[in-house]
């Protein structure tokens, strides 16, 4: 008694310090799964975030004293720092737009002349993020270049900016005869620079520059000019592709498309016409789209097909400006597939072509602004009105992922028509990703269902028999034998999948349908045969030990379905039944297939059924059993008509945790199928899983991009799935032990 | 005979309705199960296991259609038959009513000389199959296995008799022992310290803590580390100028001599000459060469020691990890927790933590362990050898650390069914007696329930070790330069990638160069992993019957 009272004072905290850890210990579990749940939500959020644009930087490019200049056109470089602008007298000014130890916002960095006299700038033609084309009032045509250097002192970064002159500093002569240019468009690589004119008198012209060595060392070129066979006597709008193959001239609602390869032709391709008054047009980044806007505020976007005669140009979606109002400019980015328009009371929508989203609306100031760009990153917008500059910052990280993107067909370019396609990578650098979750999650349900088709037969069938009507020294042995299948690791499963049963069914394919008619049939034969035997020897091979009797009978039945399939396949199928199935019944068959993968995944969740309809079978009262029995009716009849039903809550949510287990199983489809991601439910077909395209992807995509973020809603998707599963399985397994325990 | 049949009749009928058919039918889902079952493990056994015994090597003599004859020295590893139409395009001539045809998958090594170092042999085309005695097959560091015969050994530019072979192969692989000590160990640690030294500097760089001093005892360091360094490979090259002395020469299957260097034969066999004893012997010797050796040949021969050794690696902190927070959480729930919504949550918390797919938990690894707090610690703490990460990459703590949390449930579960077996009399006595509640779970229940805790644990490791997928994501490499454990300070270096046993599987399976070459590894590599876990599983199994045969006498 005493030594209790002397330490009690400790022994008392020390209970409440352990209850208290104990208590954390026990919380943090579920605390644990609110976790994973919580971080997957946290790295897929941004995908389905809009569009955020806010004004950051804004300054007057006008001293008290200066006359006012229009700006023809305005730039900045990577890192948003230097802006730059070009004005109709020819001065191109460049202004700090961030804060240095040197400069203040807004100082005038450089301003240089590019005109030879004190002529009038008239156009300003862009291509890509660069280059600028400069026409002035008597024709002299000049390309330039701004370029920007970054330098480093203690702190800080420097840029210093320059013009630099691609094509040398020699007026261009574009046209032969020397006139005028009212429209012009270009576009360059190093080899060739290629111009597509109309000019004063009326004329369309091609004029191409051949760089003699590669037009980033070396501005020398030669000179060929073409005529283009053009009818019309206006053109509002020219545009030529980067990759010199098309150019689109607009006059009015019709926009004829040539062919610009050709050295010795121009050939008109194709003519657009549309049925709505077409104000602007821009070519889409990648150079296969056109985009037409319309005075009804609508932007409609074309590009080629292959249709039934040839390739044609198509209507394939359109969007509309938030106020319906006619559109004015149309500016795209250059390395994805979105583009803001401009409307002339200085509305602005931002769109997203492929995924059909619309990121943004609102309004940028009172009027169209005199000039607008989008910054080389994307991650910025620069506009100037009325001598005043303004930056945006643009965060637009996702905008080719929409939930209707991810889950609904949608039209890629070049392709026929709207496809559910999951594509994430490829070779070449003008690649679009492309990512529907459609045939990945189909593949999840297709191997999932295969696996389920023969794992449920066999885990039910096995599972009554050794619950019900075996002998318990026999269930003591059966029992944990087909429990240790659930401790084989998946891998083995299915590295046997995909390097040894593949090939077998695929030599011996006749033997699996030859095995689907002889195992039950021999099981009925053996059944029927011992039924005649003598009683003398039915007492000592009693019906219990039937599974035992029927390994031989079993074994037997599959070595003849596998002799006989060579034969089989010499005299029916002609000696290859690959072939004839894919050519005279025009089934694909490939090796790695979801007959594969139904057999080994059936392997792998059988005894995740087994155990658990077993034990649901082995709980039934028994009395209910006796009393059927009394009254009665046979083995069989009982088992069907009252265990049966009363344990279905438990053989149902069994079959549900099998289901879960298939869902996400990864290392059997990893290796078992071909991982391509198709929609076809055909038995000789691969497919790709959720998890298998996890497990594929994920080493290789790029931290924070959309496809990393894509991959984590896969595993959301997975989780949600068998939570829902795993939670109902369970309910009802409470359920029936209440209800058992009543009884 | 009318009443005969009748009879006959009757009994069909009898003998459907009485439900005996479908009786034997579900007895036939056992069987299908068992045989499955015990199929795939004799598959498995028998693969592997036929891969380390020495076989016999034959000489072929072939005459195809066009009257060519050829010679192809070999191993016979498999043996199959296909349709006569599969060949029909070969012009290989048939008996008037054969539908199929044998042949035979011949192992012919030889890697310099033939472009495939396996082989199919149509068995109507064989003229004769001899085994003599002299063949010989050479096991070698690179290049893979020779066949052929020996024509002659070089002692030091000198021809001497062919009975002096063992002793030159014995003073080879002494050699070589010391080569490889000398290597890995030795020059390793220099290495380490070097990179240790430069990433010192480098820290003071940050800090602006760089005295000249400082710099010139580390200048100093430097210096001695690089002359000890100078030693070494002065050592290295005169043991390398050794083993390089001897040469055999050998005459392959097409009568072309090759002169292998003794410096990359690992083993000479004179397979034919071997009888029963010897060949259990060097069956056994295959077999521990498989478990102590690294792998060679892009893990297309050799040994998978590093994968045993980073799977335990792995196995072991991840037992560390989860058998505190699984037994404290079985005992809240068990113990502390009441009747109340709470605990039905955290019951269903439990059991989807069990279904939840594993590759779930290597994505949530991946950016919560790896990126978020793997990148943090590399801020904080080791600044110093950024934009290079340490934390901020897959090694084998994180995978521990997601493996813990995938086995968790098991040990829950497991644990929780221990203590539930515990009849409710001995916890009520040690209460009346005046202990407190912690005091009886220290002292009487947790000792009780030890072989619960202890099967649950066994449990989890099984699983873990069979885990590939959460892995692929979270630190598992194909080759790892070296082991997460070694002589250098700190001794366990958690940021370290590992090897695995199943992803070993999985790689030398589907992503290795030669794919025949890599099958019979895959099958011993699965062989051994089926086994350790198997014989976890059985262990496991069998403490957990021998607790519960224990409680039921308790509870009488």
């Amino acid at each position: 008694m005493t030594i209790a009272h002397n330490s009690s004072g400790t022994r008392k905290l020390k209970n409440s310090l352990a209850k208290w850890l104990i208590t954390l210990g026990g919380i943090s579990v579920l605390f644990t799964l609110v976790l994973i749940f919580m971080y997957l939500l946290y790295v897929i959020k941004p995908i389905f975030d809009s569009a955020k644009i806010e004004s950051t930087v804004s300054f007057s490019t006008k001293k008290s004293n200066e006359i006012s200049k229009v700006a023809l056109s305005v730039g900045l470089d990577e890192l948003k720092e230097v802006a730059y602008t070009i004005y109709n007298n020819g001065m191109v000014d460049f202004y700090q737009l961030k804060t240095t130890p040197e400069h203040k916002v807004g100082h005038k960095i450089l301003s240089t002349n590019v005109l030879a006299k004190s002529n009038q700038l008239r156009l300003v033609v862009d291509s890509g993020v660069y280059l600028k084309l400069l026409v002035d009032s008597q024709n002299n045509i000049q390309l330039i270049t701004p370029s920007f250097k970054a330098t480093y002192t203690e702190d800080a970064r420097e840029i210093i900016p320059s013009i630099s002159y691609p094509l040398g500093n020699e007026n261009l002569i574009l046209d032969e005869k020397n006139k005028g240019l009212s429209q012009v468009a270009f576009a360059m690589t190093e080899e060739k620079a290629m111009f597509v004119a109309f000019t004063e008198d009326n004329r369309l012209i091609k004029t191409t520059l051949l760089a003699e060595d590669d037009f980033n060392y070396d501005p020398a070129f030669e000179t060929n000019y073409q005529e283009i066979d053009f009818s019309h006597n206006i053109v509002d709008d020219i545009l030529v592709t980067p990759d010199l193959t098309l150019a689109f001239v607009r006059s009015g609602n019709l926009v004829s498309v040539f062919e610009l390869d050709d050295e010795d032709d121009v050939v008109l391709k194709a003519e657009i016409i549309s049925a709505t008054e077409l104000t602007t047009m821009a070519l889409l980044s990648g150079g296969s789209s056109i985009l037409l806007g319309d005075s009804q505020g609508t932007i409609s976007q074309w590009f080629e097909v292959a249709a039934e005669n040839g390739r044609q140009f198509k209507e394939i979606r359109t969007f509309t400006t938030s106020n319906n109002e006619a559109v004015d400019l149309i500016v795209t980015e250059q390395f994805r597939k979105s583009f803001y328009t401009l409307t002339s009371s200085g509305v602005m929508d931002a769109f997203y072509t492929t995924s059909e989203a619309q990121l943004w609306q609102g309004s940028i100031g009172n009027t169209q602004p005199e000039a607008f760009v989008i910054s080389p990153r994307a991650d910025g917008l620069l506009l100037i009105n009325d001598n005043k500059l303004e930056l945006f910052s643009v965060e637009n990280e996702h905008p080719e992922v929409t939930w209707s993107a991810l889950w609904q067909e949608v039209w890629y370019e070049g392709y026929p028509e709207p496809d559910f396609i999951w594509q994430s990578t490829s070779g070449s650098d003008d690649f679009e990703a492309k990512f529907s979750l459609v045939p990945i999650s189909f593949g999840t349900i297709k191997a999932a269902l295969y696996a389920m088709l023969f794992a449920v037969p066999i885990a039910l069938t096995a599972a009554i028999y050794t619950a019900y009507f075996m002998t318990p020294g026999l269930r003591k042995k059966v029992k944990p034998t087909i429990e240790l299948m659930e401790a084989l690791p998946t891998v083995i499963l299915g590295f046997l999948a995909g390097l040894w049963l593949a090939p077998l069914i695929e030599n011996y394919l006749p033997a699996v349908f030859l095995l689907v008619i002889f195992l039950p049939c021999s099981t009925l034969l053996t059944a029927f045969v011992w039924h005649q035997l003598p009683k003398e020897v039915k007492n000592n091979l009693p019906e219990t030990l039937a599974p035992i009797l029927l390994i031989p009978v079993l074994l037997l039945a599959g070595y003849a379905a596998f002799s006989l399939s060579p034969v089989l396949e010499q005299y029916v199928f002609g000696g290859d039944m690959r072939q004839y199935i894919t050519n005279e019944l025009g089934i694909n068959f490939d090796q790695r297939n979801a007959l594969v993968v139904g057999i080994a995944m059936g392997f792998a969740v059988i005894p995740t059924i087994f155990t658990m309809t077993e034990d649901a079978i082995f709980s039934v009262p028994r009395h209910l059993t006796s009393g059927s029995l009394a009254l009665g009716a046979t083995q069989w009849q009982t088992l069907i008509k009252v265990v049966l039903l009363t344990a279905s809550p438990g053989i149902f949510s069994a079959v549900m945790m099998g289901l879960g287990r298939a869902v996400g199983e990864t290392m059997i489809v990893l290796m078992a199928t071909g991982n391509t991601p198709i929609l076809d439910w055909s038995i000789f077909q691969g497919m790709r899983t959720l998890a298998a395209n996890i497990a594929v992807e994920m080493p290789e995509s790029e931290v924070g991009s959309s496809h990393y973020r894509i991959l984590f809603l896969a595993a959301f998707v997975l989780f949600v799935f068998t939570f829902v599963f795993n939670t109902l399985a369970e309910f009802i397994r409470q359920r029936l032990r209440e209800k058992y325990s009543s009884l | 005979m009318m009443k005969n049949s009748n009879k006959g009749n009757g009994n069909m009928k009898k003998w459907f309705r009485s439900g005996s058919p479908w009786i034997w039918l579900s007895a036939g889902g056992v069987s299908i199960s068992l045989i499955s079952v015990l199929g795939l493990l004799w598959l498995i056994a028998s693969k592997g296991l036929s891969y380390f015994w020495p076989a016999d090597l034959h000489q072929f003599e072939l005459l195809d259609e066009k009257g060519v004859r050829t010679t192809v020295i070999g191993e016979i590893y498999d043996r199959e038959r296909i349709p006569a139409s599969q060949l029909a395009h070969t012009g290989i001539k048939l008996k008037p009513n054969q539908e199929t045809i044998e042949r035979l998958l011949i192992k012919t090594g030889n890697r310099e000389l033939v472009s495939l170092d396996f082989r199919w042999l149509l068995v109507p085309q064989i003229q004769s199959m001899i085994t003599p005695e002299e063949l010989v097959v050479i096991e070698r560091r690179t290049n893979g296995n020779f066949y052929g015969y020996i024509d002659a050994l070089v002692l030091d530019g000198k021809e001497v008799a062919l009975s002096q072979l063992p002793q030159l192969q014995e003073r080879v692989d002494e050699f070589q022992e010391q080569i490889e000590a000398l290597q890995k160990t030795d020059i390793g640690a220099i290495n380490y310290k070097l990179e240790r030294l430069r990433l010192k500097e480098r820290k003071h760089t940050l800090d602006n803590s760089l005295t000249p001093e400082l710099i010139q005892r580390f200048e100093k360091s430097t210096e001695k580390l690089k002359n000890e360094y100078l030693q070494l490979e002065k050592k290295l090259m005169a043991l390398r100028d050794e083993i390089s002395r001897d040469q055999l020469i050998v005459r392959a299957m097409d009568g072309q001599q090759v002169t292998i260097n003794f410096e990359h034969i690992l083993q000479i066999n004179y397979n034919n000459q071997m009888g029963l004893l010897d060949r259990t012997l060097m069956f056994m010797h295959q077999v521990s060469a498989f478990i102590v050796d690294d792998p060679r040949e892009a893990n297309t021969e050799g040994g998978v020691f590093p994968a045993i050794f980073g799977t335990v690696l792995m196995v072991l902190l991840m037992t560390v990890i989860v058998s505190p927070f699984g037994v404290i959480a079985a005992i809240y729930l068990h113990e502390y927790a009441g009747n109340n919504a709470l605990t039905k949550l955290l019951r269903i918390a439990v059991i989807n933590l069990a279904g939840v797919p594993s590759i779930v938990y290597g994505v949530f690894g991946l950016g919560f362990f790896v990126y978020m707090v793997g990148g943090s610690l590399d801020q904080l703490f080791y600044a110093e050898t950024l934009p290079s990460p340490t934390f901020g990459t897959p090694g084998v703590m994180w995978s521990a650390l997601t493996l813990a949390i995938l086995t968790l449930p098991v040990v829950i579960v497991s644990t929780e069914e221990g203590l539930s077996r515990i009849p409710a009399a001995m916890r009520h006595g040690s209460l009346a007696l005046g202990a407190t509640k912690v005091e009886t779970l220290w002292r009487i229940i947790l000792p009780i329930a030890s072989p619960a805790i202890m099967t649950g644990i066994i449990l989890a490791i099984a699983r873990a070790a069979g885990e590939v997928a959460p892995l692929m994501l979270v630190g598992v490499v194909k080759m790892a330069p070296n082991l997460p454990l070694d002589g250098n300070f700190p001794f366990l270096h958690l940021d370290r990638k590992f090897m695995h046993l199943g992803f070993h599987i999985y790689d030398v399976g589907f992503q290795s160069p030669n794919v025949e070459a890599a099958r019979p590894l895959v099958y011993a590599t699965a062989l051994l992993l089926v086994t350790i876990i198997v014989s976890l599983n059985m262990t496991a199994v069998s403490i957990r019957n021998k607790l519960r045969e224990k409680y039921r006498m308790l509870e009488h």
